[in-house]
Parts: structure tokens; C-alpha cells; sequence
């Protein structure tokens, strides 16, 4: 039996308000960030290298479709899903998404500063689609330079979930050495569709 | 102009032909130089240890002994790093912002902020551009750690901003001299005051690393704006015979190193009025 | 594999550094990991020209939000509690660990994944579960060798940074039975890859920490490189994260100024790979915060200190630190190592980290790499002061210092203990100069002495002025 009933008392609620309330320091002002945006540039140049500098793959779709460019990327793949009704792959609700193979999302856009792609829980299937995939395939069709253009552009609170993937999942815990594909997807491959601003 | 010299209490009774270096570079720069007599010490060993209050009796010595100079130099970045952060004034309690609001009022002026570690002095004040030595060395540049990331002498690696270094620019005005390249630029030495004992093991294998660094570069001879920092490089170099030497940046630029050195070492020291 | 810290009453960080020293090349090596870390922090930074303003924002972004943290927490229970997310409010360690154990009891959850949160180390989260019968597994796989090896994290950020391959492929082959003697990264990763994913899918519940709260939206983000938090937290019916009220931030777009410094700070990458944004619980699922105080808000009381509240968990100052770098994370005997733990840490008990502030030589690097410029090295030199008031210095050091800044007072008194430290340095035979009580002797030679001083060759050849 536990000695709490798994929430805490409204006794807490207050001390720790009333505790920070005499001990804060005096008001300091909020800064407005007034930062300004780097000259756009190539944005497809400049985020096609931050994909690669992250140990993804990024190409220019061009006049290849989505499905022919993932199935030359993945030839030996099994189950190959996507939520997005408009391309040929498995629906991803009809899949276990620990058994998905490569799950390919449309991304919201791309960010050219670390070759981030910022991925709404609407655009994954299901949360944890993303990370269960061991390859995951994101198009994009936008390019925004950095995260300060990235936040200008969503509400993060407009869904329940939503992320930023910069690269496949890795680690370097052991020895520094970089292993690609730590828990999440062994790879990442990026698809830049279109004429993109 | 006149300045009041500040001689840190070890380089007084360990290294004072450094500051008779700096005494020679002040005066050949036109400075009036005074050396008030009854200084003893910044207070620095006593307030890192964490007994800034003990510290008070070479505040006021300090204080009564400088106060009156526009400009105070000294050939130390700590001990001028201390005196402008930490020198407390008589009340000198509670907490640092306290301390240091004291330290302003002290007898009506702010003696912090007229002292001046020494290159720091000749490039920001006296703004020197040639110094008329030759010193034909390779020569490590150890950038004190008080000095760079407290006075800002030169630009920390840390630091994302244009590269700036006024103790190399004053070193490359000498003749003959190379600075070594170094594959750590401003790695602390490891001495930290009583760290050196305290924590000897770490101390003692900085220093190691260091010199490590500055051999693989080709230094014969370290330098730096603090002589402490030298003087436990020299105590390992010393130990292990390692094929360096150590030298305070006022020794080099003022030229005539080892006549200096081997005035005070053995006989009585004699400069009458030129070295040989 | 090094010794985890062992709880003794006192942390005598020199001790535990000597050890550590003891092993010469295991120091370099240790050392040389951690520099590599710092300059590819380095390199990352300099692709960043706005860096050091972005700095001055975060910190001004920290300062403000921490001046008015109490109205920031209130408005993000609001919002959360309005996004369908538990809100809970826990003043101690102790509380924190009844709240959670609370919300995992109540559901039945036996077995659970936990990503890392410096924070649930703090309170000691893992041990107070498994005495109540729940496994809980760390699932960053650094901790995850932490956790098999049975030693706390030494490294905030890269919590095995002190263990070697061969030592992680011991570790695996005892417990996962990999093959005996591998050592390969990529093969040892994968092994974990496969019995982490097995727990991943039939965790009752994920416990993570949050590295920003927003008070704006009521959300907040986590980030990590494996992915391990999302599958933890996506995967089971119950996701509960932890959080210190100091990680607020009032705005979403302030993400962008954060974000930008942390990874660089962290790693050196430009972004973590994974930065979660979590809302809303998924439908049919549960979404808890636990907001815990545990001596923040006296931190924040304390004028010289409270900017250590700022800190948002990087721990570029560790990569930097010249004695972090030879002593290890384990020699600081608390959760958070390093130069941000020793300021940190003395506030939860002088009397037991007094050393801490002393494990420096205020070299100030630190301060230098702080993404939201912590005046680190300033705070040891504070710390230090009310470690010696507090009576937390020895008495024969106080008692020294006491005596020294006597002598330095008086001038003439000066000038007598100058002379006869001299003379004593040039008289006193080497065996007792340098007899045991000499610790500076153990490796160095004692300057020179000169038969005068400064002030002794002012006086023959200038005079007094």
C-alpha cells in the first residue's frame, strides 16, 4: 500500500508558491528577442548539408515520386507504411508499428540550420510510429532557416504531440565511438519535394 | 604620468627582479614611477580560501597605500583581479555584492579600477608599439587563467568574438622571439593558490599536462602575465629536469634577462644604473 | 571499472581525486574524452554568429522567468490541467517519490522505462521503487550502463563517459549475454537496442525528465539523441514527468534562443535529434507532471547563488572543467558533478559538500561556456566564504589564514616573516625542507629564495620616495 494517494496535497500546492514567492529576486525585465533571420541563401543547399552532417540522407525528389525514390533507397524492405493516403505504401493503421520496416511521413517543414524536420503528431500514423520504424522516409516541400523561424511558424500546442527528428536515432555512450541507429530508426532519409522557397 | 607599483607579496621576497622588469619598463615609457613602501599584500590568498575577512588588514594596507595614484600597475593578473573584484572595503560582510560595493567606496575613489595588471597597462593605457628588445626563443605563452577570463587580457577560446591577444602582441614586439603553438591555448595550470596543496594530485598533474603541451610545441621558455602560475610550472620543471625554463613576460620585455636574474641570485644585487 | 562514490558523511573530493590520479593513463584518458567534447562544443559554437548574444537572451530569459517564477507555475498548471494533464506539486525528494510511486501503484504498473532525469537521481527515485516491488529500467543507454553496473551517472550528459569498452563489453556479455571479449560499439549498441525495445513494449508506465516547461502553452519538451524517452513514453499507458519548477520558460518561442544553445553546448550537435513537445496525453492515456521543489526555492533566496538556477542542464561546464576532467564525475559525491553541482550542491548540505567549492582553481572556463551565463566561478568563490563563516573550513586553515592576514596588516611584520621565510628556504637543510609535511614537495622543488627582496633592493637603489 502506498503512503500517498498519487497526488500530492494542496498543503504543497501553496508552500512551495508561497516559498518561491519570498524568495524571488526582484522583477528583471523580458527581453525581446529581436533577433534577425539570417539572408535566406539556398535553404534546399544549406538543409540538404545539415541533413548529411547529421548522418541522414536528403535528396531533391525532382520528378521522381515518393514511392520509387524510397523503394530505390530501401530495396530490401518488408513492411513499408506511411499515414498518408495519397502514396502507394501499407497504411500505417493497418501495421503494428513495432513491425514497420520503413515509415514514410510528410513532414511540416525543414529547418536549414540543423536539418531539423518538424513532425506533428497528425503527420505520424501514431506517436510512437516514428521511433518503432527502423527506417523512417520524411518529405518535406519548405525550408525555414532556423528554429526561431521554425517557432514563428507552428503553435506547438495545436496538437497533443509534435516533434523536430534532426538526423536517426544514435548514441556515443560507449567510448564516444557514434553508433547510428541507438533506440529509434537506424536511418533517416529526407525528401525535398518540389520547387521549394 | 604617475603610476604606483604594485609588487605582489611572493614576486617581493621570491621573483623581485621581476619587478624591477616592470619598474625598467614603466620608467622607459616616460612613467614617474612611485613604490609606495609599506605595501604588503592583495589579500588574495586569505580571501580564496574562503576568509575574505581575514583578508581585511592588506585591503587597508592596500588601500592606504594606493589611493592616492591614478594608476596602479602591478605584473600580476590575480592579485589585480582580486583587487578589482574582491577588496573589500571596512565593511566588507553579507554577500559579494555587498563586498564589492564597499570595495567603490573605499576613501571616496575606486582603487580597483585604476589598477592595472601590467600588460594590460602598456597596451591599453600607454598603447606601446615597440619595445626595442630582442629575445631570439621559442617561446610558450601561458595565458593565465585571472588575467584572460578576469581582466580580459586576451580573447578566451571559450569565447565566440574576434581574436585578441595583448600579451602575445607585446611578445611579438621583441625581436627573434616565436610563440609555440599550443594544443591547448588556455588550459589553467593547475596552482589555484592553495588548491596546489589542498588538491595536489590534480594540481600537480595539470602542470604536467601543461608543460607536456608547451615541450611538444619547442618552448625553451614559458611565459606568462603571473608569476604564480611559473612558479609551479618551474617547481615540476625543476623536479624533473625538464629541459625548460620559466620567465615572467616583464623579464622578456624588458629585455636583459639573465643579467637581471644574476644580479640577485648569489651576490648583492647590483644595478647602478645599467645592466650588462 | 571505477568505483561508484561511496555515501560517507564528508565529501573529501581531493581524496577521491588523488585516487583517481592514481591511474595515470586511465586520467589521460578520462581527460582527453571530455576536451574532445569541449572543442567540438567549440567548433559548433563558432557556426553560430549570434552565440554570444543568444547567450545574454537566455540568461536574461532565466533571470526574468526566475523572478517571477511563482506566477509562470501557476500559469502553467493552468494550461496544463486544461490540456487533460495531471498536475502535481512536490515540496521535497520524499514527496516527489510518494507522488509517483502513488500515480504507478494506483494503476498497477509493476515494470517501468525511465529516460533520463537528473532530477529522479536527486531524489533517489530508482531505489525507492524497487523497494515497493517496481523494476524500473533506465533506458539512455548510457545510464543503462550505469544501472547494470550498479554505479550512479558520472556525467550529467554522458553518464558512462568514464567507462571503458571493454569494460561495457564485460558488463554486456554478463548480462545480456553478448559474446564474450566484444568490444565493438556498434554490436554492443545493438544488443541493447533489441532487450531495451522488448522492455520498451511491455512497460506499465514512462517516467522522464523535461528540459523545458512552457508556461505559455503548458507543455513541455524533452529531448534526447537514442529516442528512448518518446518510445518510453509513447509506447506505455502512463507517462509521468518529472520536473524542477526551475525549468520553466515563459514563451514557445523562447525554445528557439534554448535550443539553439544546448545541444551545441551539450555535444556540439547543432540540435538533439529527438526535441519532443508534449501537450495533450494521447487518447485513452495518461499524462502526469510532477513539479518538485526540493531546495530551489531556498536557492532562490540566496542572493549570491540563486543564478545557479538559471542552469539548464548542458553540462558544458564539466567538459571544461581542467579538475573535472582529472578527478571524474564520481569524486563530487552528489548527483550533479562538476562546476555546476558544487554550486549546487552546498545549499542541500553545507557541512557535507563544503569541499566542493574548493575542488577549483577559479579558472573561470567554466563561466566562460555557460549557455546561460551562470557566474559559476564567482558562486565557488562566494561559496567558499560562507563555507569558512559557517565553520565548515578546518579550524588549522582558519586558524592559518587568521594568522597570515595578521602578518599581512602590518608591514613591518611583513617584512620580518619575508626575511626569515627566506632565510629559512636557504638555510634549512633538503631533508627537512622537504620532509612529509611538505605536500608541495612531493613533486615540485621550492622556489629559490633571493637573499633580498624587492623592497630591500628599492631601498639600496632608490631610496625612499
Amino acid at each position: 500500500m502506498s503512503d500517498g494517494a498519487g497526488t500530492s496535497t494542496p498543503e504543497s500546492r501553496e508552500a512551495i508558491l508561497e516559498a518561491v514567492r519570498r524568495a524571488r529576486p526582484p522583477a528583471s525585465p523580458l527581453p525581446e528577442l529581436g533577433l534577425t533571420l539570417p539572408e535566406a541563401g539556398d535553404l534546399v543547399a544549406h538543409f540538404t548539408a545539415s541533413v548529411e552532417a547529421v548522418s541522414g540522407a536528403a535528396r531533391s525528389l525532382g520528378n521522381e515520386t515518393v514511392e520509387a525514390a524510397v523503394r530505390s533507397m530501401h530495396p530490401k524492405a518488408g513492411v513499408m507504411a506511411s499515414p498518408e493516403k495519397a502514396w502507394a505504401f501499407d497504411d500505417v493503421a493497418d501495421h503494428d508499428p513495432a513491425a514497420i520496416d520503413v515509415l514514410v511521413c510528410r513532414g511540416a517543414f525543414g529547418v536549414a540550420e540543423d536539418g531539423a524536420i518538424w513532425v506533428p503528431e497528425s503527420r505520424m500514423g501514431t506517436r510512437a510510429a516514428p521511433y518503432l520504424a527502423q527506417h523512417l522516409v520524411l518529405v518535406v516541400d519548405e525550408i525555414v532557416p532556423n528554429l526561431h523561424a521554425a517557432y514563428a511558424r507552428i503553435d506547438i500546442a495545436a496538437e497533443g504531440f509534435g516533434a523536430f527528428i534532426a538526423g536517426p536515432s544514435k548514441t556515443a555512450d560507449i567510448e564516444q565511438a557514434l553508433v547510428i541507429g541507438a533506440h529509434g530508426p537506424r536511418s533517416l532519409t529526407v525528401l525535398v519535394e518540389g520547387d521549394v522557397q | 604620468m604617475t603610476v604606483g607599483l604594485f609588487v605582489p607579496c611572493y614576486i617581493d621576497q621570491l621573483y623581485p627582479f621581476v619587478a624591477v622588469a616592470t619598474l625598467e619598463l614603466l620608467e622607459r615609457f616616460g612613467c614617474d614611477v612611485v613604490y609606495p613602501r609599506d605595501q604588503t599584500c592583495c589579500g588574495q590568498p586569505m580571501a580564496n580560501a574562503g576568509c575574505v575577512e581575514d583578508a581585511a588588514g592588506a585591503h587597508r594596507v592596500f588601500t592606504e597605500q594606493f589611493s592616492r595614484f591614478d594608476y596602479i600597475v602591478g605584473p600580476s593578473g590575480s592579485c589585480v583581479l582580486h583587487v578589482r573584484e574582491h577588496m573589500a572595503g571596512p565593511a566588507s560582510k553579507d554577500s559579494l555584492g555587498a563586498v564589492r560595493a564597499a570595495a567603490r567606496e573605499v576613501a571616496g575613489k575606486d582603487v580597483g579600477a585604476r589598477t592595472y595588471e601590467l600588460c594590460q597597462f602598456l597596451v591599453d593605457v600607454l598603447e606601446i608599439d615597440r619595445l626595442d628588445v630582442s629575445f631570439a626563443h621559442r617561446v610558450g605563452l601561458h595565458a593565465a587563467c585571472h588575467g584572460l577570463r578576469g581582466l580580459r587580457i586576451a580573447r578566451a577560446s571559450e569565447i565566440q568574438a574576434e581574436p585578441y591577444d595583448h600579451v602575445a602582441d607585446l611578445l611579438g614586439m621583441v625581436d627573434g622571439l616565436e610563440l609555440v603553438e599550443l594544443a591547448r591555448t588556455d588550459e589553467c595550470c593547475g596552482f589555484g593558490g592553495t588548491f596546489a596543496v589542498s588538491e595536489e594530485a590534480v594540481s600537480v598533474r595539470m602542470g604536467r599536462d601543461r608543460l607536456a603541451d608547451h615541450l611538444r610545441g619547442g618552448a625553451e621558455v614559458i611565459t606568462s602575465t603571473d608569476m604564480s602560475c611559473l612558479m609551479h610550472l618551474d617547481g615540476l620543471i625543476l623536479r624533473e629536469k625538464l629541459p625548460v625554463r620559466v620567465l615572467h613576460v616583464a623579464e622578456i620585455l624588458a629585455g636583459h634577462v639573465d643579467a637581471r636574474r644574476a644580479a640577485f641570485a648569489g651576490r648583492r644585487a647590483s644595478f647602478a644604473g645599467g645592466w650588462s | 571499472m571505477s568505483r561508484a562514490f561511496v555515501e560517507l558523511p564528508v565529501v573529501d573530493h581531493a581524496a577521491n581525486a588523488a585516487r583517481f590520479n592514481a591511474d595515470a593513463e586511465r586520467t589521460g584518458w578520462h581527460d582527453a574524452a571530455l576536451w574532445h567534447v569541449r572543442r567540438k562544443r567549440d567548433q559548433a559554437a563558432s557556426a553560430v554568429p549570434e552565440w554570444e548574444a543568444l547567450r545574454e537572451l537566455a540568461s536574461q530569459i532565466k533571470e526574468h522567468t526566475l523572478s517571477r517564477l511563482d506566477e509562470y507555475l501557476v500559469a502553467f498548471e493552468e494550461r496544463a490541467a486544461a490540456n487533460g494533464v495531471h498536475v502535481h506539486w512536490a515540496a521535497d525528494a520524499a514527496e516527489h517519490n510518494r507522488i509517483v510511486h502513488g500515480i504507478l501503484e494506483l494503476r498497477g504498473v509493476r515494470r517501468m522505462v525511465k529516460s533520463k532525469s537528473m532530477l529522479t537521481e536527486e531524489c533517489g527515485l530508482n531505489p525507492y521503487l524497487e523497494a515497493r516491488g517496481i523494476e524500473i529500467v533506465d533506458t539512455d543507454l548510457g545510464e543503462r550502463i550505469v544501472q547494470l553496473a550498479g554505479e550512479a551517472p558520472s556525467h550529467i550528459v554522458m553518464p558512462a563517459i568514464h567507462v571503458k569498452k571493454e569494460e561495457i563489453g564485460a558488463l554486456f556479455h554478463e548480462r545480456m549475454g553478448t559474446e564474450a571479449g566484444s568490444t565493438d560499439p556498434q554490436y554492443l549498441t545493438e544488443a541493447a537496442r533489441q532487450d531495451l525495445r522488448a522492455r520498451f513494449l511491455e512497460a506499465d508506465a514512462a517516467v522522464t525528465g523535461v528540459n523545458f516547461a512552457v508556461a505559455e502553452t503548458g507543455g513541455f519538451v524533452v529531448v534526447t539523441n537514442e529516442g528512448n524517452a518518446d518510445l518510453g513514453a509513447h509506447l506505455a499507458p502512463v507517462h509521468v514527468a518529472c520536473m524542477g519548477i526551475e525549468k520553466l520558460i515563459p514563451k514557445a518561442e523562447h525554445l528557439g534562443v534554448f535550443l539553439r544553445l544546448l545541444a551545441r553546448s551539450a555535444t556540439g550537435q547543432p540540435l538533439s535529434i529527438y526535441t519532443s513537445h508534449f501537450h495533450r496525453p494521447a487518447p485513452g492515456r495518461e499524462l502526469h507532471v510532477v513539479l518538485v521543489d526540493n531546495g530551489r526555492s531556498d536557492q532562490l533566496d540566496r542572493a549570491d547563488f540563486r543564478a545557479s538556477l538559471k542552469c539548464i542542464r548542458c553540462g558544458a561546464c564539466m567538459n571544461t572543467c581542467p579538475v573535472y576532467r582529472r578527478s571524474g564525475g564520481h569524486s563530487y559525491g552528489s548527483t550533479i558533478p562538476g562546476p555546476i553541482g558544487s554550486i549546487l550542491t552546498p545549499g542541500f548540505d553545507l557541512e557535507k559538500y563544503a569541499a566542493l567549492p574548493f575542488a577549483s582553481t577559479l579558472c573561470g572556463s567554466c563561466s566562460d561556456v555557460c549557455p546561460v551565463k551562470i557566474d559559476i566561478h564567482q558562486q565557488l568563490f562566494a561559496w567558499r566564504q560562507v563555507a569558512a563563516r559557517e565553520g565548515a573550513v578546518s579550524r588549522s586553515k582558519r586558524r592559518m589564514m587568521r594568522l597570515v592576514g595578521r602578518v599581512f596588516g602590518r608591514p613591518a611584520w611583513y617584512r620580518g616573516a619575508g626575511r626569515l621565510a627566506r632565510g629559512l628556504l636557504r638555510s634549512l637543510p633538503r631533508r627537512l625542507l622537504y620532509s612529509r609535511g611538505n605536500v608541495w614537495g612531493r613533486s615540485r622543488e621550492l622556489p629559490e629564495a633571493p637573499r633580498h627582496s624587492f623592497g630591500d633592493w628599492f631601498d639600496e637603489h632608490r631610496g625612499n620616495r
